[in-house]
Order: structure tokens, then sequence, then C-alpha cells
């Protein structure tokens, strides 16, 4: 079995990153009962003999005897990263594994990316080669990050080059977060368009996630909550935003709700790669099956089902449910409408308790529905766990290649035209050194490419799916 | 004589697991319906072919299993073991910790190089056990990476290193609504490369078996153990012991000892430009058949149906391409139980339609980038679809 390491950059990623490690440990301590150290913990956790000073303390089997996270933790201002290791994760991450600085990066995607790139690059490549050592077999890295400040859109980016230098053969999985409309940083467009260059070049899968759309789960979920509607009471580890019987007891935050989401994104995304399952998806079938052009890999992902009431006897028709729910623009973790647009390729990551036939007859029902581009009508990538999430007999994953993306990097291209037409702000990056106006151009040019390549799928849409004469042959 | 079988992947173990066990539940069944004399021959026969004898008494099957990452193996171990009845030889797995991503590039070109040395020398040694061996049986999926590509590789090494042996493959056709992307890709790199070093392809298509699951035994949720038994079942009820002619005292040595290799005549054929799929074919033209009938009344049964020139093609003679083996053992508690293996054009139709989907994929181009990557180029395609659509033709040709 294979390993990832989480990489979590500035606030965003580090706070997510939090949320994630709890909830992680909340699922392998769900099923892994009696503590002892597998293949499938192995995954995100080393297991460390604490008494042993130094580096030799790692065990490779057994009991459990403390868990180690496989993360590194980025962020060029303290207090998120003082306060996680103050709170009782405090133990579960690695003291040597973090680069900090004081001053922050003032939302400023140049200071994140050249000023601090520059700065800690050393220092990065020593951690990443030591995360690197303890595992058997590394597959993946995971890179948490933001793209509208200037810590995780700028130094986060200038990670991605790092690891494809250092560790070419190592899938780059990114999850970013864009800025919503109503972001309060003026420059968060900048930030993110320079960053969506470095996306575009140096990451192998990308997810996006948008603020505000995790802010209508949640508000969608209080409404279930408290709108009396349901009869029973929900049960609370289920719902997607909580952290209920996690190690984290302190208050709720007021983003760990989201984190929480962007948490289970991840665990139920490596679910079959940690777990067994009758149709096994590892980490690097998402890529094979989800990339069919090296330059389009951004997956819009959506979670179900949100919370699971508690006198559950899954009829059928429930599950069905599920899968319909999927495909809904209320599911999806950035705003799109992937019914509405085309589809590119589409993977559906079961949990728990569903057989082949449910998968089968989901996939026939909802097909109809749905628009798939001419050259893959059956782009249906499928796997199941058998291991659910905690808190729900099962769950469903879906990843959309799907140009549904699309108005998500328009409106940050108009966005980023509205500043940069008037020249606004521009002179803080520009007094960086290394920055220059083409930075800009060439970030806007690397956006507007993309763009236009998926409105050259978008223009096959309502073309008919034609045949292609095929080779023949003299007999 | 005995065959050595190679599980390959994910679909290859989970299937050879069932395989193995419906074969020692049969040969194990006490109403065999017959006298105990037959029995007992049938249980020797069936356990020199598939299991060896170990100390303590449990047989342990004569089985190489291999994937490139090992949930899906330790799994298969231990619930061999569990069963208390038979199990795996310990050191007969190779695993590795990263799995082929559904590449066939990487199962043929990365894994299959890597590893090839401790693969077969593994099968060498299964090899070695028997006393004398009749063939191998690769299952092996086309959809994924390991056991399509990697199983291709390893085929190929065996028809290198055991050129007298039979190599049968039995493949898994995906089901048409995908499990995986690309599974057009790696279903036609593994079919025309098998053609070139196997000896017989066992098809068994997901969607077919999901209808019978559904359709014949009325399961209501089916999973892909349901699915697997099945075809075990299919599988056990060709491969257990059957006698060889009328009158013979002893079941048949050579268990895989169909005539494969049919070429037809170079003479005589029209000239014929590509066959249009859609016209009605009145019969699925055979060019072989093999009805297996077990249990009772199998020395009167009439089978004079399956000799009608009009299931053949014209330059066959039925009583050429028709068999028949027969045992008044009884398979798995039936009372009567017959299975039909068919070289017909009953496949030109799913085939037909991979090509076809794969061809379309390749024009766009997509994914191409993912095997390139790894050493298969546009070329090792094209030369694919070439071969696979000389097969479709020739099949096609049979209907004449």
């Amino acid at each position: 079995m294979t390993q990832s390491v989480v990489i979590q950059v500035g606030q965003c990623g580090n706070q997510i990153g939090c949320c994630f490690w709890d909830l992680a440990l909340r699922e392998h301590a769900a099923v892994n009962q009696k503590a002892i150290y597998d293949e499938a913990i192995s995954s995100f956790f080393r297991n460390v003999d604490t008494r042993v000073v130094g580096d030799g303390g790692s065990i490779s089997k057994g009991k459990i005897c403390s868990l180690k996270a496989r993360a590194v933790l980025i962020d060029m201002e303290e207090g998120v990263v003082n306060e996680i290791l103050q709170g009782p994760l405090r133990d579960v991450f690695d003291s040597k594994q973090l680069i900090t600085d004081i001053s922050g990066s003032g939302n400023n995607w140049a200071v994140g990316h050249k000023v601090f790139g520059s700065l800690y690059q050393e220092q990065i490549l020593e951690k990443l080669r030591k995360s690197a050592e303890h595992c058997d077999c590394l597959q993946c890295f995971f890179v948490i990050h933001s793209m509208g400040g200037g810590t995780g859109s700028g130094l986060g980016t200038f990670l991605l080059k790092v690891l494809e230098d250092e560790f070419p053969e190592v899938y780059k999985f990114v999850t970013s977060v864009y800025p919503s409309g109503e972001d309060d940083v003026i420059t968060s467009p900048y930030n993110s368009m320079l960053a969506m260059k470095e996306l575009n070049e140096h990451a192998d899968c990308v997810l996006p996630i948008d603020n505000q759309s995790l802010f209508d789960i949640i508000s969608k979920i209080d409404l279930m909550v408290n709108s009396g509607k349901l009869g029973t009471a929900i049960k609370p580890k289920s719902l997607v935003t909580s952290s209920a019987g996690a190690f984290k007891k302190r208050q709720e935050k007021p983003f760990d709700a989201m984190n929480n989401i962007v948490a289970n994104l991840l665990l139920n995304l490596t679910s079959s790669a940690r777990f067994e399952g009758s149709l096994n998806m590892d980490l690097n079938e998402i890529s094979m099956n989800l990339v069919p052009f090296p330059q389009l890999h951004y997956l819009v992902s959506s979670l179900t089902p949100l919370y699971t009431l508690a006198d559950v006897n899954i009829p059928s028709r429930r599950l069905d449910q599920m899968f319909s729910d999927a495909f809904s623009k209320d599911h999806q973790l950035i705003r799109a409408d992937p019914k509405h647009s085309l589809y590119l390729a589409c993977a559906l990551m079961v949990r728990g308790n569903v057989q082949i036939s449910d998968l089968r007859r989901n996939i026939e029902r909802l097909k109809p529905s749905l628009r798939f581009v001419s050259w893959n009508q059956e782009g249906w990538k499928t796997s199941l766990c058998s291991v659910p999430p905690v808190g729900h007999s099962h769950s469903l994953l879906a990843l959309a290649n799907n140009t549904c993306v699309k108005p998500t990097f328009i409106e940050l291209r108009e966005r980023f035209m509205r500043l940069y037409k008037k020249r606004a702000h521009l002179h803080h990056y520009l007094q960086i050194e290394g920055m220059e106006e083409s930075c800009f151009t060439e970030a806007m040019s690397s956006l507007s490419a993309l763009i236009q390549e998926y409105n050259q799928l978008d223009a096959t849409k309502s073309m008919p799916a034609e045949d292609l004469p095929r080779l023949r042959i003299a007999v | 004589m005995s065959i050595v079988t190679v599980q390959l992947g994910q679909c290859g173990n989970q299937i050879g697991f069932e395989v193995f066990d419906a074969l020692f539940s049969d040969s194990h069944c006490p109403q065999g319906l017959c006298s105990k004399r037959e029995n007992e021959a049938y249980q020797a026969s069936c356990k020199e072919r598939f299991f060896s004898e170990e100390e303590n008494g449990v047989p342990i099957a004569r089985a190489v299993l291999v994937d490139m990452e090992p949930k899906v193996i330790n799994q298969t171990l231990s619930k061999a073991a569990h069963s208390g009845r038979w199990k795996y030889g310990q050191h007969s797995c190779f695993c590795q910790k990263q799995g082929s991503g559904n590449n066939w590039a990487y199962g043929y070109s990365v894994h299959g190089p890597r590893h090839e040395e401790s693969i077969m020398n593994l099968i060498q040694k299964e090899v070695e056990k028997c006393d004398s061996l009749n063939g191998f049986f690769i299952i092996m999926s086309m959809a994924g990476g390991t056991g399509s590509g990697l199983g291709a590789f390893v085929t190929q090494n065996l028809q290198d290193q055991y050129s007298n042996s039979l190599k049968m493959n039995q493949i898994i056709w995906p089901y048409g609504t995908g499990e995986v992307i690309v599974q057009n890709y790696n279903s036609i790199l593994t079919l025309s490369h098998l053609y070139r070093s196997s000896d017989a392809l066992l098809i068994h298509e997901n969607d077919a078996v999901h209808k019978i699951c559904a359709k014949l035994m009325n399961i209501k949720q089916i999973s892909f153990r349901d699915i697997n038994q099945v075809l075990a079942h299919q599988l056990g009820s060709v491969f257990q012991p059957t006698y060889s002619g009328e009158g013979s005292f002893h079941y048949r040595r050579n268990p895989l000892g169909i005539d494969w290799q049919v070429r037809p005549p170079l003479s005589g054929l029209p000239t014929l430009g590509k066959m249009s799929l859609n016209k009605e074919f009145h019969f699925n033209t055979s060019i072989a058949n093999l009805v297996i009938l077990r249990g009772k009344d199998v020395h009167s049964a009439e089978l004079g149906a399956f000799k009608d020139p009009a299931l053949y093609t014209s330059w066959l003679e039925p009583v050429h391409a028709f068999s028949v083996w027969k045992t008044q053992r009884a398979f798995s508690k039936y009372e009567k139980s017959a299975a039909l293996v068919s070289n017909s054009q009953f496949l030109v139709k799913p085939l037909d339609m991979i090509v076809g989907k794969a061809w379309n994929m390749f024009a766009s181009k997509a994914y191409i980038h993912q095997y390139t990557k790894f050493g298969i180029e546009e070329e090792d395609f094209l030369d694919s679809f070439t071969l696979l659509e000389q097969v479709i033709a020739s099949y096609c040709n049979l209907g004449f």
C-alpha cells in the first residue's frame, strides 16, 4: 500500500488541514478497533515510539504507540500553526515538520512566491525529503491552500514546482479554495490569477472549492435541522460538517463546519485506496481516468449524503436519492451546474453497503439527463469501498471533469481585469524582485487559453455523436 | 495432468478464489449420483489437476497470485485460509505496493519487465510441483491496468518459456457502461497482444453474467461476489473431469484438449469487402462447439440438434466441429447439468463495439498522453486496431 503526504500552506490550508487530521483519526479509530498499526492507517500516519529521541522511533507494525501525521505545515505567520500546536491535536504533528515565519505575506502572491519561496526553498526541500524518507512507497502529495491570499496562494504554488522537480513520479493533488464574490481581500483576483498559471502548469489534479458553495451547503443543513421537518433527530456524527466524536472537543469555530466538508472530501477520495472493497480505486487511477488532456485537470466534486437520519433503514429509494443528489448543483463544492454543461469524464466513488447492481441501476437512470462529450459517451469510472464513513451506512463522492468549471474561471478573469485595467495595487507586486508586468499578462494568457479549451468543447455539445469511419481490411 | 492457474489483478484474484472454491466444493460433494468408486476417481482427478497435497492434509491450490497492490491478495489469502478446507500456497503470491493505475502501458511496460524474473520464478516453482503439466489458466480482466497489461506481458513470457504447454486466458469483458473510462483502450491493447501469444481466450462478459444474476437467479442486490460465483460455477462445470469417449475407463487426462487452432481453407473463399453488421444473422455461425454433460442419463441424451450443418460455417463438417464430453458424476448437486463452450460469432458484436468506441476516443487523442508516458505509442494503438479489425472480419466471413 502507498503513503500520501499532506502539505498545508497558509491560514486556510492549515485550518482545513487541521480538520482533516482530526476526522482522519476519527475514521481510523472507528475502523481499527484493536488499535493495530495497519497498512490503511499507515497511508496517512506514522507509528512512532516517542520515548526514542531523534529519528529512530518509527515502528512499522504491531500496536499503535503514537501516531504522527504525514504532514508538512507551512505558514508565514505563526498564529494558526501555534494554535494547532497548542490544541488537542498537538501530539499528532511532528514539530520538526513545520516551516513558519512571523511577518506574513500581506495577501501578496509575489511575497509568498518570490520572497518566501527563495528564502525557504532549502528548508522546504529538507522537510519534504524527510517526509518522503519515512514512506515505504510515496504515491501522492496533497496540497491544501487558498488562492486569494499571499502565503497559500504564492508559497503554495511555489511548492508545486519544487515537488515536480524533486519528486517527478509522485502525484500532486491540489485542493484550492477559490475566493468568492464577496471576498474581503481586495487583491485576491491578482493572487488567484497568478496562482492559476502555476496550477495549470504544475498540478496533476486540482479540486477547486468555493467558500460560497460550502456556506450554502451549511445553510441548507441548518435549515433542515432547525425546520423541524425531520421527525427524528439527525445523527450528529453523520453531518458532513461536524466533528462530533473527533478529538477536537473545543468549541467549533466559524469556518470549522465548512472545513469539515473539505476534510470529508479528502477522506472519501482516499477511502478506496486505504480500505478494501469489491472494486478498488487507487489514487493514480483518478488522474488516469479523469484527465483526458494534461491541461484539463480541474475536477468538480460533490459529496452526498450531507447527513443521515437516526432511524435509518436504507430502502433502495434513499440510496437512489443519494445518486441523484450528487448531480444537483446544490451539492457541488463550487458554483457549478454539471447537468447543464458537458462531461468529459465522471467518477463515482461509493462507500458502504452498496453493490454493483445499485451502481449500475443509477448510472442507467441518470445517464439520459447528462451530456457527455462525443468521444467519451460512457465516460464513467466507478469504485466500491466496503467501509462507510463515520455515521453513515453509505456515501458517494462524485468527481466530474466538466465544462461547468468555466464560469468560475471566467469570473476570475473578469475580476482580475477590473483591477488590472486601472493598475490598482499593482505596485505592491512589481516592487518585489522578480516580478514584472509580463507575469500578469502571461498568467492571463494561460487562463484565457484554458477557457478557450473549455469553449471549444462546449461548442461540440449540440453536435450529434457520429461514429468515425473505421479501418478497412482487405480479406 | 495439472493446470497451473495465474490470477492477475483485483478481478483475477477475486474470481480465482471463487473458482477454486467451486472446484473444491464440487469434488467433495457427497451426492455425486454415482458409485463410490466413480466418485473417488473423480475426486482424485480433480485434485491432481487443481490442487497439490500438503502434509497436514489441507490441499493447496495450484495457483500463483499476482497483484501490484496488496489489499486484494491479502483478502483472497485470508478467505481461503479461513475456510479451512483448502488454501493458497504461503509463498505463491507476488505483490507490490502501488497498483497500475488502470494504465495498460504501466502494467505492460513498467511492471512487466521490472518484475518478470520474480513472477516467472514463482510460476516455475508451481510448475515443478506438477507431475505433468497440461497448461496454464490465466485469469484477468481487460479493463484495468494489472490484469490487462501485466497479464498480456506474462502470457507472452509463458509463450516463450513454455511453448509446448497450452495457455488459456480467462478474460473478463467489462460492463458496457464504464467501470473504467479507458477500458476500451486497455481492452484493445490486451486482446491484440493476447492474440499473438495465447492459445485460447475464454470470455465472460460482466453484462451477460449480471443478467443471469438478475433474470435467471432473481438476485435483488447483485454484488461482485454473486457475479464471480456464477462465473466460477460455469468454469467448474467445464473443467471438472469428464470421460474422453464412450466406454472409457479413465477420466480424460487432457482437460484443455479442445482443438482451438482452426484455420479456414485458403481456396474457394469469395473475396469480400467489409460486411455490414446490421445484417440479420439467422444463425450464429460456429467453428467449434463443445457440449459437456454431467449427471443422470448422460448416455441417452439426444444431441442431434448440435450437429445441424446450419450452425456451422460452410467449410466445416459438423462431425469435425462438434465434440461432447460426458460423466455420470453430477456437478455441484445438480442432478443434470450441461455446459456449452463455443467458438462462434457470438462475440463479434461486443468486440466491434469496443473497437468502435476505442477508435472514436483515439481519434480525439484523449488520454493518449497517459500511455505514451510509459512507452506505448500511437503506432501500437494502430497495430492493435488493425489486428482486431482483421479478427472481426474473419469471424464475420464465417457466415458465408
